[in-house]
């Protein structure tokens, strides 16, 4: 495993990506760079701790937590589209308290944030496992995935519904002081109408987006691919969607966004940047190549270079969109 | 898991098992069966190809003989068995038909005993493969001397195999294929179900107990 700095390689670049400024500041969480690590795409960060030096990283945020474990979907869970990826994995993990008692003690050794992305299904749910995510060491901020159903609430969408968003993102945020970031479904027809009811119901900071509905037919079977019939579409193929979307919650929250759909290179994550996103995140090319946040931290600090800028948040909102 | 060069379209790499490695140079063996075989069959010498790996778990080391279960391109994931391991294993080698006979000269060198049959009976025996192997662990002496399994090939085929060995309290392991994202156990998306839940086929497996799986 490669440790903090011991890799002669990365650290002659982090010297070099360390002479610009890239740290920005989310919901009063420093981080040292603006590159997150997408919920589902970096497991629990041990999973990648082989090819990244986990202390590079903005924040790492976890695979998605609930109070009860699940098993997640039938297989198939994945397949490849067209520069993209539809999935149904079902939420699968292990639950909060396997997270803190098995996963955690890793992630402390660590000099980066931990966001514990988290979700329920039910209001209930959602604040017994802020609660328990926020009185343990190690976890430095909340982020809500509220694209999921209420099944109390006859199964509306957390996400689609704003009554229902508010009511769980109030709820939330009464039981816990740690930076509650909330993560909105692409699949309204207003996410920025939806972005201020997070910011009104007292969330810190906003994630977008998540995943696209989608559907993939097998034409010889007559039958969908995947065993859940729809999943979530993610890969290069989003990225305009999603920086529209970023764009458009940026103008309309006081908030801080993070931007995330789609970043493959430092290219893509300069467009969230450059639209208004204070940070970005990773995620499917974490499965595509690894070291794909390194690669994206080090284009970073290599284009402030050569643009001749000092600090990255010269960078965000600097979009001219006259 | 392999990818010809980093393209959007095809967008991930493909999962493979080292098929043999030779004078320092590793080979794979596939079928050309989507846009990523197809890629890969493009390639010319002197190519940059990616590669991560090797990932996962192995076939356990045979202590003595043992019987290898190949089923068309699941040879690719067994033939080191048969080279490390010569004069080791009974080697029960099924196909479509004849063309899709692969290695089998080689296997025929290696192995112990060779059994082979094509579904259409273009060569050797007519039938599935899992025909001969059930009269051979009902014969006599392998119910005398019973040895372990190895197995790998489409999914008919490992659960007849499942079938066929269960209750005899044998050994008998299968290399499954998936699709699959990351390769490092991170996206979930290549699970197999087994008696303990869900397994990474990437990370837990490929390899697993035939008895612990459960088929769909």
């Amino acid at each position: 495993m490669e440790m903090n700095g011991i890799n002669p390689a990365h650290d002659s670049s982090r010297v070099r990506s360390a002479s610009p400024k890239l740290s920005v500041e989310i919901a009063g969480l420093k981080l040292k760079n603006p590159v997150m690590t997408a919920s589902g795409t970096f497991g629990y960060g041990e999973e990648y701790s082989e090819f990244v030096d986990l202390n590079r990283l903005g924040a790492i945020v976890v695979k998605g937590l609930s109070i009860t474990p699940k098993q997640g979907n039938p297989t198939p869970r994945i397949v490849e589209t067209a520069s993209g990826i539809l999935n149904a994995i079902g939420l699968q993990n292990i639950g909060v308290a396997a997270f803190i008692k098995d996963k955690l003690p890793f992630l402390r050794q660590f000099d980066t944030p931990i966001i514990a992305n988290f979700f329920g299904d039910s209001v209930e749910e959602f604040v017994r496992a802020a609660e328990e995510l926020s009185n343990v060491e190690g976890v430095h901020g909340l982020e809500m995935n509220i694209s999921c159903p209420n099944k109390q609430a006859g199964w509306c969408i957390f996400a689609t519904d704003p009554r229902t968003m508010s009511e769980v993102v109030t709820a939330v945020r009464k039981n816990t002081r740690l930076p509650l970031i909330v993560k909105l479904s692409p699949n309204v027809t207003d996410i920025a109408a939806m972005a201020k009811v997070a910011e009104d119901a007292g969330a810190d900071a906003v994630s977008l987006i998540n995943t696209l509905t989608g559907m993939v037919i097998d034409i010889r079977r007559r039958r969908p691919v995947l065993a859940n019939r729809i999943g979530g579409l993610s890969g290069p193929a989003v990225k305009p969607v999603a920086v529209r979307m970023v764009w458009e919650t940026c103008k309309a929250v006081r908030i801080p966004v993070i931007g995330l759909g789609g970043i493959m290179n430092a290219s893509d994550a300069l467009e969230f940047l450059i639209a208004g996103a204070r940070a970005v995140a990773v995620g499917t090319a974490n499965f595509v190549n690894p070291l794909a946040t390194i690669e994206i931290i080090e284009g970073l600090g290599k284009f402030l270079d050569e643009e001749g800028i000092s600090d990255i948040n010269e960078i965000i909102g600097s979009l001219n969109a006259d | 898991m392999l990818q010809t060069a980093r393209t959007y379209d095809p967008l991930l790499k493909r999962p493979f098992s080292l098929f043999r490695y030779q004078d320092g140079v590793l080979q794979f063996l596939y079928r050309i069966r989507g846009k990523g075989t197809e890629c890969l069959s493009e390639i010319k010498a002197g190519d940059v190809i990616q590669l991560l790996g090797p990932l996962g778990n192995a076939y356990p080391s045979p202590e003595g003989d043992f019987i290898v279960v190949s089923g068309g391109i699941g040879i690719a994931s067994l033939f080191m068995l048969l080279e490390k391991y010569k004069q080791k294993a009974n080697f029960f080698c099924g196909a479509r038909n004849c063309d899709e006979l692969l290695m089998l000269d080689e296997a025929k060198t290696l192995a112990k005993d060779v059994c082979i049959t094509t579904d259409d009976g273009t060569a050797c025996i007519k039938g599935l493969i899992t025909e001969p192997f059930k009269d051979f662990i009902e014969s006599a002496c392998f119910v005398k001397n019973p040895l372990p399994i190895y197995s790998c090939g489409p999914i008919p085929m490992l659960i007849e195999l499942a079938s066929i060995v269960a209750g005899r309290g044998l050994t008998c392991y299968a290399s499954l294929e998936e699709v699959m994202a990351c390769g490092v156990g991170a996206c979930l998306g290549c699970v197999t179900k087994t008696t303990a839940g869900y397994k990474r086929v990437c990370k837990e497996g490929p390899v697993f107990r035939i008895e612990d799986i459960i088929w769909k």
